[in-house]
C-alpha cells in the first residue's frame, strides 16, 4: 500500500469521523482514498474550497467532539497556518498530515524536510505548541494515525504528522489492525446543544484583563506535561560510537545504511532518530554528548532540527550538518563521506 | 388585570450588551433568541459568531455557541454540520466576515448547498475596529477608510452578497430585510425563522437572510436618523425582498 | 389606558428609538441620566395601548410590555374526559 493510501485507512480505523481535504501534490491519494473510503463507512468526506476552509471545517467538526482531520502538503500547510493557532487558542484536537515537498514558495513535488520549523515552532500566531510525529517508515506512518488521534484527544492539542514526497508515494507492506487506544478524558466541553446544562463556548478570544495570560500559562503547563510523558526516539550504538548521526524521518532511513556501511569501515558510528520531532528529545540527545562525541546532522533541508541538536548538547559536543535543500535527498554515499570526513583524534 | 404581552425571551441573556446605542446587533441577537424559543431547539442549537462586533454574541445567547477565525464560519459551519446532521447550525455574520474576508467561504457553502442558516447583518462598515470601507460600503459614504467618500474608481461598488448567492442552486432561500422599522423588524423576523425552520426540515440546501443594520455611531448618525438614512438609502442600493425560495 | 411598559432605565443607552417609534409618543427622555451616564428613556404610561412598538425596535430588549385584556375574554376548549367522542377510538 502506499504511504498516503495506508494512513487514510488507519485514520478510518483510528476513527477519525471526518476528513476535509484539499487537492495537492504529493498527498493527492490521501483525499482521493478518503472521498471513496468515508462514505463507505457512513463518515464524513468534504473536498473543502482551499486548505484554509479545510482546517476550519476540522475545527468547526472537532468542535462538536468529533475525531476530523486533514492532509496537505507544504504549501498548503502554510495555509492552514491560522486554523492551527486558532485550534491551539480554543484547544481543540485535531490531526493534520504534511506530506511535506520542496519549498519555499511553490517550490516543486519532491519530497523534502523544510517545514520542520514551521511545524515544531508553530507558524501560526502566538505561544503554542503542536505535536509533531516523524515516521520515517510506512508501516510507521500507519502506527502514527491512532497515536496522533489519541494524543490530540488526550491533550486537545493539534497533532502534526511530518511526512513526505517519498513515504507518501512509495510503497511497503503494511499490517493494519484495531489496536486498543489510550483512555480518554470525556469531551464535555463539546458543543452539542445545550440539553439539560450550561451552553458551551469554545473560543480563543479571552480579552479581560490577564485572562488570555491565564489561558497561556494553562497551555504551557499542558505542553510541559507533554514533554516529560510522550518523548519518542530511537537510537542505534551510541554506546560505543564516537560518531552519532541524527536524522528523522527518511532520511533517517538513509542514514541508517551509511552508519551501517561506515561500522563496515571500523569507523564507530551510531544513529538517534527523533520520532517525536516536538516533544523534541533533548534529554537522550543530551546525554549521547556528556561522552566527547561529533554529531552529523542529516537533514533534507537547509539546517533546521540541527538547531534543536545544538539546543540539547549545550556546547558540550561539535555539533555538524549535513543537507540537501528544495527537495534533494541525499545518498548514503553522501552521507558516509561525510562521516569518513569526521575522524576523532585524541587531543595531542 | 394587567398580563405580560412581551418581554425577554430566556435564550436572551439578561445582561448588558456592549453595543452601541441604537446598534442593530442587539435587536438581531433578539430576533434570533425568539426564533429559537419559539421553535424550542435551544438544546440542539449551536451558533457561530463572527469576527467583529458580535464577537461576543455567546455573552448574549444563551446557545452553545464557538468564535471562529474572520470569514471562516461558513467552514466551520459545513465541519459541523456534515458531522452533526441532527444538529441546527447558524452561522451569524457581519459584512466584513463574510462578504470581505470570508468571500469563498460563504461562496462555496452555498456552492455545496451546506443545509446551515446564515443571518448576515450588513451594516455597510466594519464597526469593531473604527467604521472602515467594508464591501458593502455605499458609494460616497465617508468611513474612516474612504475619507472623501467611497469612489467606484478607486474601491469598486458595494457588492449585492444576496444576489450573487441567489444565482447558485445549491442556496435554496435567500432573502434581504432590514431592521429600520418595526414593520421591517417584523419581516425580518419572519424571513429568519423561515430560514431556522428550512434547516429544521432538512431542505437540502443553504439559507441567508441578509439584514440591513444600523450603524450610528459610525455613520455618525443619530439612531434614529441612521434607521431613515438605512430605509431611505441604502434599500436603494440593497433592495429588500425574497429573492429565492 | 389599556396598556403599560416597563423600561429598564438603568440599562437603557437613550438611543431614543423607542421615542421615535411609539405612536402615542408617551416616552420621553429623562432628565436623570443612569449610572452609566446615559439619559434613559422614561415612559409616562398616559396614553399607551400596550401596542409593543418600543419593544420591538429596542436594541436593549429591555422594555416589558403589558396589556390589560380584562374586556377581551380568552374562550379555552378542553374535550371533556368521558365524552363520546374520546371513546371511539376503544369500540371494538
Amino acid at each position: 500500500m502506499c504511504g498516503n493510501e495506508a494512513l487514510a485507512e488507519s485514520a478510518i480505523i483510528a476513527g477519525c469521523d471526518a476528513y476535509f481535504g484539499y487537492p495537492i501534490t504529493p498527498q493527492n491519494e490521501v483525499p482521493a482514498y478518503m472521498s471513496r473510503r468515508m462514505p463507505e463507512e457512513g463518515r464524513v468526506f468534504v473536498q473543502s474550497e482551499s486548505e484554509l476552509a479545510a482546517i476550519n471545517m476540522v475545527f468547526g467538526a472537532s468542535a462538536t467532539g468529533k475525531r476530523a482531520m486533514t492532509s496537505s502538503s507544504s504549501p498548503g500547510i502554510s495555509l492552514m497556518q491560522e486554523g492551527i493557532s486558532y485550534l491551539s487558542g480554543a484547544e481543540l484536537p485535531a490531526v493534520v498530515v504534511n506530506v511535506m515537498r520542496g519549498g519555499p514558495g511553490l517550490g516543486n513535488i519532491a519530497p523534502s524536510q523544510a517545514d520542520y520549523f514551521q511545524a515544531t515552532r508553530g507558524g501560526g500566531h502566538g505561544d503554542y505548541r503542536t505535536i509533531v510525529l516523524g515516521p520515517s517508515s510506512v508501516q510507521e506512518l500507519v502506527d502514527c494515525m491512532p497515536l496522533a488521534f489519541d494524543l490530540a484527544d488526550q491533550y486537545r492539542m493539534t497533532v502534526m504528522v511530518l511526512a513526505d514526497g517519498i513515504l507518501g508515494q512509495m510503497m511497503e507492506p503494511v499490517v493494519l489492525e484495531k489496536k486498543k487506544g489510550r483512555e480518554l478524558p470525556p469531551k464535555d466541553w463539546a458543543l452539542t446543544g445545550a440539553a439539560g446544562r450550561k451552553q458551551n463556548i469554545v473560543r480563543s478570544l479571552w480579552l479581560p484583563e490577564g485572562a488570555l495570560e491565564e489561558l497561556n500559562n494553562k497551555l504551557l503547563d499542558k505542553y510541559k506535561q507533554v514533554e516529560k510523558n510522550e518523548v519518542l526516539c530511537e537510537e542505534y550504538e551510541v554506546d560505543d560510537a564516537d560518531i552519532v548521526v541524527v536524522a528523522y524521518g527518511v532520511a533517517a532511513r538513509i542514514v541508517r545504511g551509511a552508519v551501517s556501511r561506515a561500522r563496515e569501515e571500523g569507523i564507530k558510528a551510531g544513529w538517534i532518530r527523533p520520532i517525536t520531532l516536538w516533544p523534541f528529545p533533548t534529554g537522550q540527545i543530551s546525554r549521547a554528548a556528556d561522552e566527547f562525541r561529533i554529531f552529523l546532522v542529516v537533514e533534507m533541508s537547509n539546517g533546521q532540527m540541527v538547531e534543536d541538536v545544538r539546543l540539547a548538547v549545550t556546547g558540550k559536543a561539535p555539533v555538524l550538518f549535513y543537507g540537501r535543500p528544495g527537495g534533494g535527498v541525499p545518498t548514503v554515499d553522501e552521507i558516509l563521506d561525510q562521516i569518513r570526513q569526521l575522524t576523532l583524534r585524541p587531543k595531542t | 388585570m394587567m398580563k405580560t404581552v412581551f418581554k425577554r425571551t430566556p435564550t436572551l441573556k439578561d445582561c448588558p450588551t456592549h453595543y452601541c446605542p441604537g446598534c442593530g446587533h442587539g435587536i438581531a441577537h433578539r430576533l434570533i433568541a425568539e426564533i429559537i424559543d419559539e421553535l424550542d431547539i435551544r438544546d440542539r442549537t449551536i451558533g457561530i459568531a463572527p469576527v467583529g462586533c458580535a464577537v461576543l454574541a455567546y455573552d448574549y445567547l444563551d446557545v452553545d455557541m464557538v468564535e471562529v477565525a474572520h470569514g471562516r464560519p461558513p467552514a466551520v459551519a459545513t465541519g459541523m454540520k456534515r458531522t452533526n446532521p441532527d444538529k441546527i447550525i447558524f452561522s451569524y455574520q457581519g459584512d466584513g466576515d463574510l462578504a470581505s474576508i470570508g468571500a469563498a467561504e460563504i461562496l462555496h457553502a452555498g456552492h455545496r448547498g451546506e443545509q446551515i442558516t446564515v443571518v448576515f447583518i450588513n451594516n455597510a462598515v466594519y464597526g469593531m475596529t473604527g467604521g472602515q470601507m467594508a464591501p458593502t460600503t455605499m458609494l460616497d459614504q465617508v468611513t474612516a477608510t474612504t475619507p472623501k467618500g467611497r469612489s467606484a474608481a478607486e474601491q469598486g461598488y458595494p457588492l449585492q452578497v444576496s444576489e450573487l448567492l441567489a444565482t447558485l442552486p445549491g442556496t435554496i432561500y435567500i432573502e434581504r430585510c432590514a431592521l429600520s422599522s418595526v414593520a421591517q423588524i417584523r419581516k425580518t423576523k419572519k424571513a429568519i425563522k423561515h430560514a431556522f425552520d428550512l434547516q429544521l426540515e432538512g431542505a437540502d440546501g443553504m439559507s441567508m437572510v441578509e439584514v440591513l443594520s444600523p450603524c450610528p455611531t459610525y455613520w455618525r448618525m443619530s439612531p434614529t436618523k441612521a434607521m431613515e438614512w438605512l430605509e431611505n438609502n441604502m434599500t436603494k442600493v440593497f433592495p429588500l425582498g425574497r429573492l429565492k425560495g | 389606558m389599556a396598556g403599560k411598559i416597563i423600561i429598564d432605565t438603568e440599562r437603557c443607552k437613550g438611543c431614543g428609538l423607542c421615542i421615535t417609534v411609539c405612536p402615542k409618543k408617551s416616552i420621553v427622555i429623562s432628565e436623570i441620566s443612569n449610572r452609566n451616564g446615559y439619559f434613559p428613556a422614561q415612559a409616562d404610561n398616559s396614553n399607551c395601548t400596550g401596542c409593543g412598538a418600543c419593544a420591538i425596535i429596542c436594541p436593549e430588549a429591555i422594555i416589558e410590555v403589558l396589556r390589560d385584556d380584562s374586556d377581551n375574554v380568552e374562550i379555552i376548549i378542553e374535550p371533556r374526559e368521558d365524552s363520546e367522542q374520546n371513546l371511539i377510538g376503544e369500540k371494538a
